[in-house]
């Protein structure tokens, strides 16, 4: 996946000022930056989730196998299927579990009971959850921790086995403890898939993603692998907002 | 404590006592402030517990007047059977079955548009002239006296399309007085329910229809059924509307069809003591009329209440 010059207007706000990024294939990158910086924006730029909102624009290009997903003729639907998201807040459907998982399969038209079945297992295994739900899955999701509902998001974005999985902050509403377990998450997942996550926790990008881009007030600063980027970075700015000079 | 062994309580609690360094607070002057103003606030307070007070004794009062005038004609006869003698004997039945035909036919009217319009208004419309348009027909639609819709009813729905005063009129025009009601409700019901779900589900490659089909109504289904059933005791208790376009003074059996003409709950004890050749005779069978009309709304109110009350906790 890629990002060519990429420009994003809230009405007449500026948001996103000529960002170039590439993502390479099962790797985990991490945006990080302060708030308001624009990462959040950039990543639902990915799935066209700013489409929703009226006035938003986009200029330039981002491109998901070398085909721009914002030329006009590209189905947004399909789009999204393609593209996996997790919010921050954990939001389930008030569901049964089961359902919560399914529901990407059925709209999509997938009609085989068996194989729905097993998508829904696969999925809640790969999501390291089906041991903790799978004598209470036709119960509701609302039921779940808070944790366990993050993790049921995942579950519910990887039945439709999207080829991206975007997730902003996903365990900044989350406890320690829970937090511990999506990283965990994370990071088996991306054998399978590219991930790219948005966080304001830089201990969490430094464990969990393979390269760093670093945002500031809508510009690109610095992207490198993160290892580089935590010990050596290139940019001044990027050095300061690692130490906490500013926030 | 302080040196002195004194020990003031300054309204925060025996044996708490302020000081602030070397500058002792004034304490007896701020407890006598203090005093003051609870007694203000519970002053206030009591007043809105009267206004509240007023409203559940006002119905209360409503209630036992009627039961108190009206008990001596509940009866087996007077629920099942049909007026006789010039209404001063028998019952009530072609009311009780018009109202519930009338009803149930403004339901059949007013939900299905109602639904649909607070759909396309919450998720689909976007802002612009029209949309304050349509919401400003809305609004005064909501405000339109109910004689009003019984006029407008006869000289449309009666008149004009050669209806015939029938339950179709009267369906037809309850409708249109029930819309607002149910687009208000409906609306409220689709505001409620939380954007991230239609974010989540946009997400994984739903349309927008699946996601209002899938997620959305199911989450304001009680919130639309619970203005449904209020809408259904609005309309059932309605007088004017149905005056003109549906209910009759007499009619000798049943209804068979949507062209009949039907009796009603709310015309007959208008029609009892105004127009009745045995008014004071048939006084009795008003307040009884009357309790069974007010037994139904109340009855169908605290339904949509306790159902309501019910699903919110399952929530």
């Amino acid at each position: 996946m890629r990002i060519k010059d990429l420009d994003f207007f809230y009405g007449d706000f500026h948001c996103l000022h000529k960002v170039c990024l590439e993502f390479n294939a099962n790797q985990v990158t991490a945006l990080i930056g302060p708030s308001g910086c624009g990462k959040s924006t950039l990543l639902r730029c990915l799935n066209r989730m700013n489409d929703l909102i009226s006035t938003s624009r986009v200029q330039g290009e981002v491109l998901l196998d070398d085909q721009n997903i914002y030329k006009p003729d590209v189905d947004v639907v399909t789009l999204r299927r393609h593209i996996g998201m997790v919010f921050q807040k954990p939001n389930p459907f008030p569901k049964s579990i089961f359902e919560n998982v399914a529901y990407g399969l059925r709209v999509n038209g997938v009609k085989d009971k068996t194989y729905v079945q097993e998508r829904v297992e696969r999925s809640l295994q790969e999501a390291a959850l089906w041991d903790e739900v799978k004598d209470r899955i036709h119960e509701s999701a609302l039921g779940l921790s808070g944790g366990q509902q993050q993790r049921l998001c995942i579950a519910r974005a990887m039945a439709v086995e999207p080829a991206v999985l975007l997730m902003d902050e996903p365990a900044s509403a989350l406890d320690p403890i829970a937090t511990q377990k999506i990283e965990e998450l994370i990071h088996k997942l991306k054998e399978t898939y590219t991930i790219i996550i948005v966080t304001h926790n830089m201990q969490q990008a430094a464990r969990v993603s393979d390269v760093t881009a670093f945002f500031y007030l809508g510009e690109l600063i610095e992207v490198d692998q993160t290892k580089k980027i935590f010990t050596r970075p290139s940019s001044q700015k990027t050095s300061d907002y690692i130490t906490g000079r500013f926030g | 404590m302080k040196k002195d062994g004194t020990n003031k309580d300054t309204g925060l609690g025996r044996g708490l006592v302020l000081s602030q360094g070397n500058v002792a607070v004034d304490i007896d002057r701020s407890t006598e402030l203090l005093g003051r103003r609870k007694l203000f606030q519970s002053v206030t307070f009591w007043l809105f517990r009267l206004s509240a007070a007023v409203n559940g004794i006002a119905l209360l009062v409503v209630v036992f007047f009627l039961i108190t005038k009206g008990w001596r004609a509940i009866n087996w006869t007077f629920l099942t059977q049909p007026p006789m003698d010039s209404m001063t004997k028998g019952g009530i039945l072609p009311c009780i079955v018009g109202t519930a035909c009338l009803s149930i036919g403004a339901l059949v009217v007013a939900f299905p548009i109602g639904v649909a319009s607070a759909i396309y208004l919450h998720e689909y419309a976007r802002l612009g002239r029209v949309l304050r348009v349509i919401r400003l027909g809305i609004n005064n639609l909501a405000g339109v006296p109910s004689v009003v819709f019984g006029l407008f009813g006869l000289a449309f729905f009666v008149v004009w399309l050669d209806m015939g005063v029938s339950i179709l009129a009267g369906s037809l025009t309850l409708g249109a007085l029930t819309l607002p009601v149910i687009i208000g409700a409906s609306e409220e019901a689709l505001r409620s329910v939380p954007d991230t779900y239609r974010e989540a589900s946009l997400g994984l490659g739903a349309t927008k229809w699946q996601t209002i089909y899938r997620v959305v109504l199911p989450a304001a289904l009680p919130g639309i059924l619970t203005g449904a059933i209020l809408g259904i005791g609005r309309a059932a208790g309605e007088t004017a509307p149905i005056m003109f376009t549906a209910a009759v003074f007499y009619t000798p059996s049943l209804p068979s069809s949507p062209l009949d003409e039907i009796m009603a709950l709310p015309y007959h004890i208008y029609v009892l003591a105004t127009a009745g050749t045995e008014i004071e005779a048939t006084r009795h069978l008003q307040y009884g009329t009357a309790l069974v009309l007010i037994v139904l709304v109340l009855g169908l109110n605290l339904f949509a209440i306790i159902y309501r009350a019910r699903l919110r906790k399952r929530q």
